[in-house]
């Protein structure tokens, strides 16, 4: 895309190198080209929101940095470090835990179990509920969260801003430095949203690096300090999540040129019969 | 998570939202199931409740029908006649949990049945090794089944019924042109046939009850001391109480016959060891979270596919272990071993004693207490001298009744979830 880097993004903090760097990120399935030499940088204690229409590819980014789908070409730094992310396994040995659009949780357990699932602490033969139960209070008072009266609760009987809450703590559970949230707030009210926004800010404070997908632009901008926009498979610019970004973020998004916004080439345009939908439009 | 943090340097303050919904959010999960509220039994308490109630039910109207219904002696039957069908369901309950099916434990129970009777009759194995021997052919078979239902992603309905008729015709190959073989190997006969002395019963009672206690009190005061939420000291001591009672009760009630039937303490000694493997252990938990999304699962870093197939190795094992129970029970192995209504009440009596066919949701007690139910509901028409239509028609309708009632607590489940 020809419209790049527009106004300076923030830089939060570390005088360091990011904590991730994708360089050339590339995905093809079979003739699909899904990415097409995406970079993307995120730091520590950043809140990088990923963007897109449908299909521009931020899944497919998402499951190249977690190892689900691997990219075929590009390079990967972590904190300077080049590494390979070829399996689940090895994302979440470096540090990055990804919350599922889906949650992923088991809703017959409670919320201890699902905290734990997957290394329950044990005590001889058995699992030690206790320590487990100490270390879920203190994981969900340390991320300040007050809406679970009893971490005994079956997950299955939780709201949605509830479960997403128990899905992002249990993304904590690793110690990770890097956290990946897929739209978070898809199937939210407003007061969860609120809630699952604290949150996210919760773990920039943290020093996290959070990349947040998301379709709601209104979330994006009160809680990212930075926005990347996916088009086509395609780095589409990034923006300072300040309010005054914002026509150039949707611009971004939809492919018409920042200059040109979709209104005025209509009346001026003298092009024949094609005409919002010419995406190459010359400037 | 009432947003009371400071607000982040970024984004903008997220607003004063002490909202009314919070507490509201709040409230909602307190009626979900509360802290501490460990179940009488290990799984749901109310289940086990609802089955205990079902149970009363039909041993008071086949009481007022007949009163030999409630004897020592017939309720000493009563025990002999479920041990091996329960020891078939232990393992029905651990399939049922990943919300799988296991349609070959009946037909996997008359092998192993016949395998003994071979190997020890025929080929004069002392008959430890030939109960081991069975126990393997069973484990042997599960890991086969289990296998092609995991890493082929084949139905395991399908797959068990493809099992039931195979086993079913290897039965046939095993036993021969007899078709029947009378087993006289005492090590083998003694497993169902014989009782614990009166006083060894008392102790046996008395120690089950001191560690149940013991264990529970101690359990207690490791939560206290982790200032963690405790069970009221009523509903302990009530539950606690009325399990000891019924201990107690039971323990005597048979001792005024023959006494504790050996098989009967093999049962509940192998409901109690899987019952902690599925409550207490790592892989049990893992197996509940495989019956409750195995998607989730799999993406936790656990290896699903291993902790099923095992389920399917331990299922198989188990019906074999019950095939040798019945076995020893008839004193003989016949071309009719493990066919007819074993699958089915085997599968019936978790099911009506509360595991969901859905997955993820029961507990191994339902493999005694479902059991107790089918074997009730059976001995009482029996005492009746009922047809076996009605018999069929009656037991079909107390698993038909349980399956809606699950369906229908399935169905309320999910429109409560989720806001």
């Amino acid at each position: 895309m020809s419209t790049q880097t527009q106004a300076d993004a923030p830089r939060a903090s570390a005088g360091a190198g990011p904590l991730l760097r994708l360089r050339g990120v590339t995905k093809r399935f079979g003739a699909v080209q899904a990415l097409a030499d995406v970079d993307l940088d995120v730091h520590a204690g950043e809140v990088v929101a990923l963007v897109g229409d449908n299909g521009a590819g931020k899944s497919t980014l998402i499951k190249a940095i977690s190892g689900v789908g691997p990219a075929d070409e590009g390079t990967i730094e972590w904190n300077g470090h080049n590494v390979k992310i070829g399996a689940p396994g090895d994302a979440t040995g470096l540090g990055i835990a990804v919350v599922y659009q889906d949650l992923a949780l088991c809703d017959n357990l409670d919320v201890v179990a699902n905290l734990h699932l997957g290394r329950e602490t044990r005590r001889g033969p058995f699992m030690d509920e206790i320590a487990m139960e100490r270390e879920a209070r203190s994981l969900l008072d340390s991320l300040a969260v007050r809406t679970l009266r009893s971490v005994r609760a079956e997950v299955g009987m939780l709201s949605g801003g509830q479960r997403q809450t128990v899905a992002i703590a249990r993304a904590m559970t690793g110690d990770p430095k890097m956290v990946i949230l897929d739209e978070p707030t898809a199937a939210l009210g407003v007061a969860q949203t609120e809630q699952v926004l604290a949150l996210v800010s919760r773990l920039r404070e943290r020093g996290l690096g959070v990349i947040l997908i998301s379709h709601n632009l209104a979330d994006v901008f009160q809680v990212a300090d930075r926005i990347e926009v996916l088009r086509l498979g395609r780095n589409g610019g990034s923006y300072a999540a300040r309010p005054d970004q914002r026509q150039a973020v949707v611009a971004a998004i939809t492919g018409v040129s920042e200059d040109h916004p979709a209104v005025a080439p209509v009346a001026a345009a003298p092009s024949p019969s094609t005409t919002t939908h010419d995406d190459g439009a010359p400037a | 998570m009432s947003t009371v943090s400071p607000a982040p340097a970024g984004g903008p303050p997220p607003a004063e939202q002490h909202d009314p919904t919070a507490s509201a959010v709040s409230l909602e999960a307190r009626d979900g199931r509360q802290t501490g509220l460990k179940a009488i039994f290990g799984g749901g308490e109310a289940a086990s409740l609802r089955v205990l109630i079902v149970l009363a039910l039909i041993w008071i109207v086949f009481t007022i029908a007949n009163d030999r219904f409630l004897t020592a002696g017939n309720l000493t039957n009563l025990t002999l006649q479920v041990a091996a069908t329960g020891t078939i369901s232990v393992g029905v309950v651990l399939v049922l949990l990943l919300g799988e099916i296991d349609l070959s434990v009946g037909a996997v129970s008359g092998v192993a049945g016949s395998v003994v009777g071979v190997l020890s009759v025929q080929h004069d194995w002392n008959g430890w090794l030939a109960i081991v021997a069975a126990l393997l052919v069973g484990a042997s078979i599960g890991l086969l089944q289990g296998s092609i239902v995991t890493w082929l992603g084949i139905p395991s309905f399908v797959i068990t019924l493809a099992g039931l008729l195979t086993w079913q015709g290897v039965q046939l190959k095993v036993l021969g042109e007899q078709g029947t073989i009378n087993i006289s190997d005492p090590v083998i006969t003694n497993l169902a046939n014989t009782f614990l002395a009166e006083s060894l019963s008392w102790i046996v009672a008395i120690v089950a009850i001191a560690l149940l206690v013991g264990g529970t009190v101690l359990g207690r005061r490791r939560r206290a001391a982790a200032d963690l939420e405790l069970e009221p000291m009523i509903r302990l001591v009530v539950r606690l109480a009325s399990i000891a009672i019924a201990i107690l009760v039971a323990v005597y009630v048979v001792n005024q016959d023959r006494g504790v039937p050996v098989s009967l303490c093999i049962l509940i000694g192998l409901v109690i060891i899987i019952d902690a493997v599925v409550t207490r252990t790592r892989y049990g938990r893992h197996v509940l979270a495989a019956g409750g999304n195995e998607e989730a699962t799999r993406r936790a870093g656990i290896p699903t596919k291993r902790v099923k197939t095992i389920v399917f190795v331990l299922a198989s094992t188990l019906a074999a272990a019950g095939g040798v129970l019945a076995a020893s029970r008839l004193l003989a192995v016949n071309q009719s071993s493990g066919t007819g209504d074993v699958l089915l009440l085997a599968i019936a009596g978790p099911v009506i004693a509360g595991v969901s066919l859905f997955g993820g949701r029961g507990s191994v007690w339902a493999a005694l207490l479902g059991a107790l139910v089918i074997g009730s509901i059976s001995n009482g028409m029996d005492l009746l001298a009922f047809e076996s239509s009605v018999k069929f028609i009656v037991t079909g309708a107390v698993l038909a009744g349980a399956v809606i009632l699950d369906a229908l607590a399935r169905k309320r489940r999910l429109s409560q979830g989720r806001s």
